[in-house]
């Protein structure tokens, strides 16, 4: 072989995935906010499963480049995976019901997404919010299995590990067991988004055609893409159905799949982080708005992002990155 | 027997509806060739390139490559057989960096494309390559920087870039030059100039001092059929050629 080339371009490819220091910065801040907020730590829990889903919806719509509103199939299919597995009584144990949640929810996106990703654009996203109006109609008419409109509740999921409770008064257990997921799900995507497959999907959302030309087998990337996705949705879906002992039919909704994709335009899409920005910023400010104007808080969120998409197509994280830029210019 | 060319179309006709967009072409690429292909605007230059690389599927006739059928050999297949092409407009990865626009066509002919479970930077080969390439083309100074800042000249170079980290056998020129303002058209004259001849180069052109610097073999279109085939010289001298295409040409 011949030397490696020192190119300033070369390294910073061949360096590209290193951890930086203030990758670390989310991880303390989730770890501070167990122990600073104990009596808060439903709020936590449900923010933790938000921003697990939203990367589930980065990898799609922010790195391959698919337009997607419905992304909420796969996080019901699945909790209602845990939820009629744990109501039947066929399966209790928590960390082997997430696999078998990420299990379904893949079979759905690998089975809808052969037939969805032969469209492109706007016809794609029509047919991803129709996958999830079926599915959603599905479970409520299947009232036998899933409890229809009501939902199941009180599902009986066995301690973790055989010995933390999930106590919805309590949910320290939660709390912790949704970050750690979170952690191995983040480290996974992460893992791949930097990979040459990930480099790959950048391609395909950059130029599909000229993937087409380049020899790349762009159907099947994406195939695989969405349904990797769709299994972490899926996990999201899963372990939110556990944390609350609940399922219902509003985690097959547009409301959900709509929040989670305003979520990730806030905080930036195809930078791994925006999800967490932009669920902390999301939550915090309709908890915010909610408490000045509690009739007309929507409104607030709704101008907040009309500004983001006229001014910040890159979100709050893409803000940051425009400001960095110039300083790196004169640096270098 | 003789050898086959390297790329062959037989009595190849494309319909679009009622327009014969391709008419009864028998077309020859020989190992090496610096061929050109011109004609009208319409002519069917660009359904032939689409025939030729998959793109399209003939309604009659055959491709060969190397003497081997591959019409039914769908687009991707046909790019790891070794034929590769460039387009009239760019389509380049715009939010992506100059090398990584490279790296991403030297992934996939290398095969490491598919690979999900270690980072894109631990592949130095496929790093190397790309940088090497861009070196050989004058890029270097670029490689960092995003598609979208680049002049469009230079953006033109990273599209015969992309094209030859395929490593091609043949390689389709689509209007290379178009639309680089003339005082920076040399950088991708020479760089064609500079392609080793191991690559048998098709260029689709309107430009004529592009066309007879680079030839040495012409075949003019009209109306989706081959209308002469042959050397710069007889294709300059061929009244016929010239009234139904250089004469058109020079007018505008």
């Amino acid at each position: 072989m011949t030397e490696p080339v020192d190119h300033p371009a070369a390294r910073a490819l061949a360096e590209r995935h290193r951890l930086r220091i203030w990758e670390a910065i989310p991880w303390l801040l989730a770890l501070g906010f167990f122990f600073a907020f104990p009596k808060h730590l439903g709020f936590g829990t449900e923010l933790l499963v938000t921003v697990l889903f939203a990367i589930s919806l980065d990898l799609v719509l922010g790195y391959a480049g698919i337009v997607t509103l419905g992304q909420a199939a796969f996080f019901g299919a699945g909790a209602y995976t845990v939820g009629i597995l744990a109501k039947q009584g066929i399966w209790h144990e928590p960390i082997t019901g997430l696999a078998l949640a990420a299990l379904v929810a893949a079979a759905v996106g690998f089975g809808s997404g052969l037939v969805l990703l032969r469209t492109q654009g706007l016809t794609l996203l029509m047919l991803t919010l129709c996958t999830m109006a079926l599915l959603e109609e599905a479970a409520n008419l299947a009232h036998d299995y899933t409890g229809g409109f009501d939902g199941l509740d009180s599902l009986p999921i066995a301690p973790l590990f055989g010995r933390f409770e999930f106590n919805p008064l309590y949910p320290t257990t939660q709390y912790l067991y949704v970050l750690a997921v979170l952690f191995v799900c983040f480290v996974f995507v992460r893992m791949l988004v930097y990979s040459p497959f990930g480099q790959s999907l950048r391609g395909i959302r950059e130029n599909m055609l000229r993937m087409h030309a380049v020899g790349a087998p762009v159907r099947g990337r994406l195939v695989l893409c969405y349904t990797l996705s769709a299994a972490i949705a899926g996990v999201a879906g899963g372990i939110w159905a556990q944390a609350n002992a609940y399922v219902n039919l509003g985690t097959l909704g547009l409301d959900r799949a709509a929040t989670v994709l305003i979520i990730l335009v806030l905080g930036g899409h195809g930078r791994l982080y925006g999800a967490f920005i932009g669920a902390l910023a999301y939550i915090s400010l309709s908890h915010f708005l909610a408490r000045i104007y509690p009739t007309a808080w929507q409104l607030g969120l709704g101008l907040l992002l009309v500004v983001i998409a006229l001014f910040a197509r890159n979100g709050i994280l893409g803000i940051a990155a425009a400001l960095r830029r110039p300083a790196h210019r004169a640096a270098s | 027997m003789s050898t086959p060319p390297l790329l062959e179309t037989r009595a190849l006709y494309r319909n679009f509806g009622a327009l014969a967009a391709a008419r009864d072409i028998n077309f020859r690429l020989e190992a090496g060739a610096r061929h050109a292909l011109i004609g009208p605007n319409g002519a069917g230059k660009t359904t032939f390139v689409n025939l030729l690389t998959g793109v399209v599927r003939p309604t009659t006739g055959a491709v060969l490559l190397k003497g081997r059928d591959i019409t039914g050999v769908v687009q991707a297949e046909r790019v790891k057989l070794g034929i590769a092409r460039t387009f009239q407009i760019n389509r380049l990865f715009r939010r992506l960096s100059v090398l990584e626009n490279v790296y991403i066509a030297v992934a996939e002919r290398v095969g490491a494309a598919p690979s999900m479970f270690r980072p894109a930077g631990r592949r130095r080969d496929v790093v190397d390559e790309s940088m090497r390439l861009l070196e050989t083309l004058k890029l270097s100074g670029d490689a960092a920087r995003r598609i979208s800042e680049l002049p469009y000249g230079r953006q033109r170079l990273v599209e015969l870039a992309i094209a030859l980290g395929l490593k091609p056998e043949v390689l389709l020129l689509d209007e290379p030059a178009a639309g680089v303002p003339s005082a920076e058209s040399h950088i991708i004259l020479d760089a064609i100039d500079g392609l080793p001849r191991e690559i048998a180069v098709l260029i689709i052109d309107h430009d004529m001092d592009l066309v007879f610097r680079f030839a040495e073999r012409i075949t003019v279109m009209v109306s989706g059929a081959v209308f002469a085939t042959g050397s710069p010289r007889e294709i300059a001298a061929a009244a016929d050629v010239r009234a139904v295409y250089l004469g058109q040409a020079r007018r505008g």
